[in-house]
């Protein structure tokens, strides 16, 4: 009356199972509502880092909503790590594909926002160059230099006005959305990260720089859109620039 | 087996578990904390805010990281990547103790968040053994191992869990965390008695006791059912209990766990002041 692991996560998982034989009270028999703590234990212990970890996407879903379908997700993807932290990884593409939030196309990237501030919240700790090492430097040589950016960098480039609807459900003055694409970068030049509005063209140069290209072939495969120096003065204020090389 | 007397780890003095919103407090109003827990899979980030608070209260405390998620009674490999981040945790925070829990908490690479049973007998003590063994090589020092709070019984059990831990300190060396709420829910929910389970727990192995909350309620047979929670004050019968257990062991270092519903400070330092009766109680 072996109770494998595998039997117990099974039955622990699906609600409607029949509680592992083998599993007993103090008497001998079946323990089905002492079973049942472990099922509510597992599914409010990941729901509860799931609301913690993604605030905006349950404030646009409703509490209610949100609650369910963090259901639906633990048992798609239980984390893979005990770092909770870093769950819902794959939420993005959850919100993609679950059926009752196709239609609400941005929610992907506000999910990709909020793992990218808990992603540079918990980033490595790095120490900024001053903005004169680099504004130093004649044009020529700039345009051959490559920069090490810090780990907490990341931007994300949408079909909507991602920024604008971060703002507009974490802050309380913010103005009202207006349909437009729109690209963020997240820094933290604290310990608070911080998210920034760029355009599509200012993202691709950062990630360009961040994968190591030089500051000249970034602007070479750049469209008009893109102010280099608008760029550099947002990296270098944010404490974004870890060494020139 | 392991001599909490020959293995000095943290003070007999009262610990809480640390929780961000009380870094001020804990800095500018100790009273008589003189140690403090982290859940280790906290600080596995690269860096940022809890890393440097982490850095800083490391100056002032004595530090027990206590792991939540190493799966220790599981039935399958330790996943070697996390223990990898536990010994680089306790590798550049050399903290006074490190602990972990007997329960598995991750199967088939997936991770539940929650402290999961499992039955006592010669074939899981050796697994959990083997565990025990591979985690003090990996991390290069003694742990401690907590008692779990028990909701239910396997029938497949062959041993009691007093003699479960006492053959695994016997084993592998390991010392034992003694969390008294957790025997306390677990005699009332498997309908034993708490003190003989202190009689028969190697008190001689403790090198740190745990306090805490817990939630009553009933199963359907309307037998009570107390859910171990870490979100309310410890109940008076626990206090009895630690008093009863200190009597026989003499002073530990003790932890006031308050972990969901975390109150304000004020609060906590009520239950520390009241950890600090305890052990002059038990130390006069």
């Amino acid at each position: 009356m072996t109770v494998t692991q595998a039997a117990f996560r099974a039955a622990m998982l699906n609600p409607a199972s029949a509680v592992p034989a083998g599993i007993v009270n103090p008497d001998g028999k079946t323990a089905s509502k002492r079973f049942d703590v472990y099922r509510n234990n597992v599914a409010v212990g990941l729901s509860d880092a799931l609301e913690a970890a993604f605030p905006v996407v349950r404030k646009l879903v409703g509490d209610e909503f949100f609650r369910a379908m963090a259901g639906v997700y633990l048992r798609q993807h239980p984390p893979k790590t005990p770092l909770m932290m870093f769950y819902g990884d794959a939420m993005p593409r959850f919100l993609a594909r679950f059926k009752p939030t196709q239609s609400f196309s941005y929610l992907p990237d506000i999910a990709r926002i909020e793992l990218a501030m808990r992603h540079a919240y918990h980033a490595a700790d790095t120490a900024p160059i001053a903005a004169e090492a680099l504004t130093a430097l004649a044009p020529d040589a700039l345009m051959g230099v490559r920069l090490r950016i810090a780990p907490a960098i990341q931007t994300i480039s949408s079909d909507y006005p991602i920024h604008a609807i971060y703002r507009a459900n974490t802050e309380p003055d913010a103005p009202k959305p207006v349909m437009r694409p729109e690209a963020v970068m997240i820094a933290r030049a604290g310990f608070d990260p911080t998210l920034h509005l760029i355009n599509a063209a200012a993202a691709t140069c950062i990630d360009a720089l961040k994968a190591g290209e030089t500051l000249g072939q970034t602007i070479a495969t750049a469209d008009d859109s893109l102010d280099l120096g608008a760029v550099l003065g947002l990296l270098l204020t944010q404490g974004a620039v870890t060494e020139i090389y | 087996m392991f001599d909490a007397t020959q293995n000095p780890t943290l003070p007999a003095r009262p610990g809480v578990g640390y929780k961000p919103q009380h870094y001020s407090d804990i800095m500018d109003n100790p009273g008589p904390l003189g140690w403090l827990e982290v859940h280790a899979e906290n600080y596995m980030g690269d860096g940022g805010r809890p890393i440097a608070q982490l850095r800083h209260l490391a100056e002032r405390f004595p530090i027990s990281v206590h792991g939540v998620g190493l799966s220790i009674g599981g039935e399958g490999a330790l996943d070697a990547d996390h223990l990898a981040r536990l010994k680089h945790l306790i590798s550049w925070l050399n903290p006074a103790s490190f602990s972990e829990h007997l329960a598995w908490s991750t199967h088939d690479s997936h991770f539940y968040n929650d402290l999961l049973p499992l039955p006592y007998t010669p074939q899981t003590l050796d697994r959990v053994a083997s565990h025990i063994n591979q985690v003090q090589d990996t991390v290069g020092r003694p742990m401690l191992l907590e008692n779990p709070s028990s909701y239910l019984a396997f029938a497949e059990s062959t041993m009691s869990e007093t003699d479960f831990l006492r053959a695994l300190t016997q084993r592998t060396g390991c010392g034992l965390l003694l969390d008294v709420n957790n025997v306390f829910v677990s005699a009332t929910n498997l309908k034993t008695s708490p003190q003989d389970y202190i009689d028969a727990f190697p008190l001689a192995a403790v090198g740190e006791i745990h306090l805490g909350g817990h939630d009553e309620d009933e199963d359907e047979t309307g037998a009570p059912l107390l859910i171990d929670s870490h979100g309310k004050a410890v109940v008076d019968p626990v206090w009895a209990l630690l008093d009863y257990t200190l009597a026989k062991c003499g002073t530990k270092p003790l932890l006031i766990e308050w972990d969901t519903d975390v109150p304000e400070w004020a609060v906590l330092s009520g239950e520390i002041a009241r950890t600090d009766r305890a052990l002059a109680l038990a130390a006069s």
